[in-house]
């Protein structure tokens, strides 16, 4: 179950291509990847700095995958997440799940997006035209990761 | 000594990214902390306010207010997480 934060860019092929190397018993292998947009609560972004909180980042990942797999039926799971200066269009985030069937794969996968939210210690930092402001966060994205149940604690 | 670590941008609010100290008699807990950093005063009393949300981590996994703090132990504070 491999977690990487990193500066560097992923590729989505290659990275499918090796967590479902060799493993045969995989029938599907959902992914998710998330992007820089180009513009945020109305204004236009030349670019993000995120921050993280090197240490606590990966343990946190690797619960959250670990929380993943105790709860749905998967064989394998990534997160890559990038930090430093991103530019629109940019990729930010990767997760990648492996299953037998699609329907625990489709779960865990935004399971791992809604925890990973409120979760992991990133924080956005954004320039616009009108100077840098940190990204606040989002009660939508509380309530997503509630839907989950069985909070543990935060 | 007590590690104690800021992020984003309380860390920008506050002029600090990181500090060693000792714990006061009486600080026990994550939140008896912030009390004691916000007693400094200035950006301190602001930044770390009661209507402020910050949140914290002790030895790197979140924690509550009524977290136990300890000598070593490294405590963390910051704004609620904005990743993914």
């Amino acid at each position: 179950m491999p977690v990487r934060v990193q500066r560097d860019d992923f590729d989505l092929g290659r990275e499918v291509a090796a967590l479902v190397r060799g493993n045969h018993k995989i029938g599907a292998v959902v992914s998710f990847v998330g992007l820089v947009r180009d513009t945020s609560d109305g204004a236009g972004i030349a670019s993000m700095t995120l921050e993280h909180y090197p240490g606590m980042t990966e343990k946190s990942l690797e619960e959250i995958l670990r929380e993943a797999r105790s709860r749905w039926n998967i064989f394998d799971a990534l997160v890559i997440h990038r930090y430093g200066m991103l530019a629109p269009g940019d990729q930010i985030v990767l997760v990648v799940v492996a299953g037998a069937h699609r329907g625990d794969a489709f779960a865990a996968c935004e399971f791992i997006m809604d925890y990973l939210k409120t979760r992991a210690p990133f924080w956005k930092k954004e320039e616009t035209a009108e100077g840098a402001r940190w990204v606040q966060a989002h009660p939508a994205d509380d309530s997503a990761a509630a839907r989950w149940g069985k909070d543990k604690p935060a | 000594m007590t590690k104690v670590l800021y992020f984003a941008k309380l860390r920008e609010d506050l002029g600090c990214e990181s500090e060693s100290l000792a714990l006061p008699e009486g600080v026990k807990t994550v939140a008896s902390l912030r009390v004691h950093l916000a007693a400094r005063g200035g950006p301190w009393a602001s930044a770390l306010a009661p209507e402020r949300a910050v949140r914290a981590a002790v030895n790197q996994q979140i924690a509550k207010p009524e977290t136990p703090v300890a000598t070593g132990d490294e405590v963390a504070f910051f704004p609620p997480v904005t990743g993914g």
